[in-house]
């Protein structure tokens, strides 16, 4: 009797506990061992939340051409952080989507057009003489730059951008301003471009020899290093269009994370109440494991750091009231062998073992929706095929392991009235008189 | 225990479906098919708040006067009354741009009162189906494959076609409300197929069971009657702990929520009704009613 109720006790305190660490963290740095749980509000480490909860932006590439291979998609996607790091975007994220799109992911800024510019920037650069042949492209760049200074004999200072270029381009930039400085006024230019567009056109009066080049135009301190870094990092193997763009301020989200939560705990508590006024005793059960399965679902989406969208959002507190299913099967079949005139513990041994065929059964079909959905589907059906997959392993727990182990605990504190388990007497004596 | 027989009429309950059905095929042919979303049909979306209610004659005529063109829809949200959603075929940055700064000059808005602005390529909807449709597809062989194995094929084929119901609800449910299909419209899609999957397996657990222990006499018929009686608490009170949430969630929620709450609730109750009047029945009717029990 003692061992039951302390039993029942620690079960308790364990999920409170669990509870707690959720919301709070816990570091066990401090006391020499490295890990680290955090709190499902750490916006960095926790539940990682979506563009549509938190603000900021999404845009969708897709490769102008047929059939970009996997290297050449890497390559993109290597170039795409780089930029975002140039630009200060470090928390951005990028990800490949599909066979020739990519999907870019900025937190922090809702107006995205300066960087879709920039990101989308096939920045193929050539050098170009005055006859149509290219000298240089971007491949032959060491090294680009944005500087500060003057660069004719008007000594006005100006942004440009100056590349150092390797042994080969150096030579072939020898040899073309050769050829060019001895054209006529007017055929004596190379033009440099990037993206077919004419950045500047520089007149040729001399051969050069020299492996540094440069580009100016009408630059500000920005532009200048926004094209010196989007040179830097190289060109794009082929033209990229942003397909699809959205943009959110934070207002939206917040408003649609505090009325989630709030639906999220009212449902909870309305669940709870539900339980135990059908079930009794062992709603009152079923509710504690239903506590017990909204903790493990928070600590597991933050070990996870699942990225939480709003679909996401819905699918977790549609899970619970989907988390006491397995409960209710169970407490029928209970209610039902009482019926059929076994004692208490028989009834509920017997219960258990015969809903759980049902109870598994139910949740492999399920859970086999939900990988197929995690294989095959991008963006936000796989967020939620995920949170989908995490509420089936929890439920089974909470619902199948933790509950028997506490309405053991209950029955063996003699707590065995078959009015308790939520038979009523008169269905009782019904079943007793037709026996 | 509630005891109506559901095997024997059950042409009665393949009914109303039915109805529902051919309602939303017919609103389908007057309607002009779905109301489709951004998300599917490609387009831009803007929502402002314009910190008062603005009529939307306003909202349309400043938007056709700055473009050139009128704007598809203005709608103004369910949960917040001075948020409007801004409807257009896909427009550029600068499009954007300038009809941002109307608005913004005419009800001196500040920036932060531009919420979201979305635009979306028509092809990603296309896409979206087929991916989505792909996915289902094998979700649903490989759930076939593994009812027949714990159950039997009968069992699988009568727990998809219960499944198609649902699916098939849903969408009447998006046809009639004209609610437009989006990416939660995906999401609700596939909610609804892991949720009455479950349901009906529940009801075919309980009569292969009850086939185990037959009494003599006793037809496939009465085993499923009684199989259906016997689980149909379980399956009303476990729509009931889903719905309390789902309806909360619809009722407190952001306008985006709200039309996924709806459709999960449209899909629930649809799962719910299969999984009791569908899918034992149906089993039956291929099943023929042969006697059971030795």
């Amino acid at each position: 009797m003692a061992k039951s109720i302390s039993k029942l006790v620690i079960a308790v305190l364990l999920i409170v506990l669990l509870g707690y660490i959720a919301l709070n963290g816990l570091s066990l740095t401090s006391v020499g061992m490295p890990y680290e749980i955090y709190s499902v509000f750490d916006r960095e480490n926790g539940i990682r939340l979506g563009f549509d909860l938190s603000g900021g932006s999404v845009i969708v590439y897709e490769a102008q051409d047929a059939n970009p291979d996997d290297e050449q998609m890497s390559t993109v996607v290597d170039i795409m952080y780089k930029r975002l790091d140039n630009l200060g975007f470090t928390e951005a994220t990028v990800s490949k989507q599909g066979d020739k799109r990519v999907l870019v992911e900025i937190p922090t800024i809702t107006n995205p057009d300066e960087a879709i510019k920039v990101l989308g920037a096939t920045a193929e650069l050539k050098f170009v003489d005055s006859e149509g042949n290219t000298v240089l492209t971007g491949k032959n760049v060491k090294e680009a730059q944005a500087v500060y200074g003057p660069i004719d004999e008007s000594g006005v200072s100006q942004h440009y951008v100056q590349l150092t270029l390797n042994a080969d381009a150096q030579a072939a930039f020898f040899d073309a301003t050769t050829r060019m400085s001895q054209k006529e006024e007017g055929q004596n230019f190379i033009a440099i471009m990037l993206d077919e567009e004419i950045y500047s056109q520089p007149r040729v009066q001399e051969p050069i020899n020299s492996d540094t080049a440069i580009i100016s135009g009408d630059f500000t301190a920005e532009t200048a290093k926004n094209l010196a870094t989007t040179i830097k990092e190289g060109q794009l193997p082929f033209k990229l269009l942003d397909i699809e763009r959205r943009s959110a301020g934070p207002v939206l989200g917040e408003d649609a994370l505090k009325t989630s939560i709030l639906a999220a705990i009212i449902g909870i508590l309305l669940v709870m109440l539900f339980m135990i006024i059908i079930y009794r005793l062992p709603g009152l059960v079923a509710a504690i494991s239903l506590a017990a399965y909204v903790v493990l679902v928070l600590l597991v989406m933050v070990a996870t750091k699942a990225n939480l969208s709003l679909p996401g959002i819905a699918g977790i507190i549609l899970s619970i009231g989907m988390a006491v299913d397995a409960n209710v099967i169970i407490f029928e079949r209970i209610k039902d062998e009482l019926k059929n005139g076994k004692t208490t513990g028989a009834a509920m041994r017997a219960g258990f073992n015969r809903a759980l065929t049902a109870v598994i059964d139910a949740n492999i079909t399920t859970a086999i929706a939900a990988v197929v959905l995690f294989i095959f589907g991008t963006g936000t059906i796989k967020g939620f095929a995920l949170t989908l997959g995490i509420g089936i392993v929890v439920s089974m727990f909470t619902a199948i392991i933790l509950t028997r182990f506490l309405l053991k605990a209950i029955f063996d504190m003699n707590l065995r009235n078959p009015a308790l388990y939520g038979l009523s007497k008169s269905k009782k004596k019904e079943e007793e008189a037709n026996a | 225990m509630l005891n109506i027989n559901i095997v024997k009429n059950k042409w009665m309950f393949f009914v109303l479906p039915l109805v529902i059905i051919v309602a939303a095929i017919v609103t389908g042919i007057f309607a002009g098919g779905f109301a489709l979303d951004i998300d599917f049909a490609g387009g831009t979306e803007m929502v402002i708040d314009f910190g008062k209610t603005v009529p939307k004659a306003d909202i349309e005529n400043l938007f056709s006067e700055t473009l050139g063109f009128k704007a598809s829809a203005v709608q103004q949200s369910l949960a917040n009354e001075n948020q409007y959603t801004i409807k257009s075929q896909n427009l550029t940055k600068e499009q954007i741009e300038s009809v941002w700064n109307a608005y913004k000059t005419k009800y001196e808005l500040k920036d932060e009162q531009r919420l979201a602005v979305d635009s979306v390529s028509p092809t990603i909807g296309k896409e979206l189906t087929q991916s989505a449709v792909v996915a289902c597809a094998i979700a649903v062989v490989l759930m076939l494959l593994y009812i027949t194995v714990r159950f039997e094929f009968l069992s699988g084929v009568s727990a998809i076609v219960a499944l198609a119901h649902d699916v098939l609800i849903l969408l009447s449910g998006y046809m009639i409300l004209r609610m437009p299909l989006n990416t939660s419209f995906i999401a609700a899609i596939l909610t609804i197929i892991g949720y009455s999957i479950n349901d009906t397996i529940v009801v075919f657990d309980r009569i292969r069971e009850n086939v185990k222990f037959a009494k003599r006499g006793e037809t496939y018929g009465d085993i499923a009657n009684k199989s259906v009686m016997q689980t149909i608490t379980r399956s009303i009170n476990t729509s009931v702990t889903t719905l309390i949430t789902i309806v909360l969630l619809y009722f407190l929620g952001v306008d985006a929520i709200k039309d996924f709450a709806l459709a999960l609730i449209i899909g629930l109750v649809a799962g719910t009704y299969s999984s009791i009047f569908i899918a034992a029945p149906l089993w039956i009717a291929m099943k023929k009613d042969k006697k059971q029990g030795k």
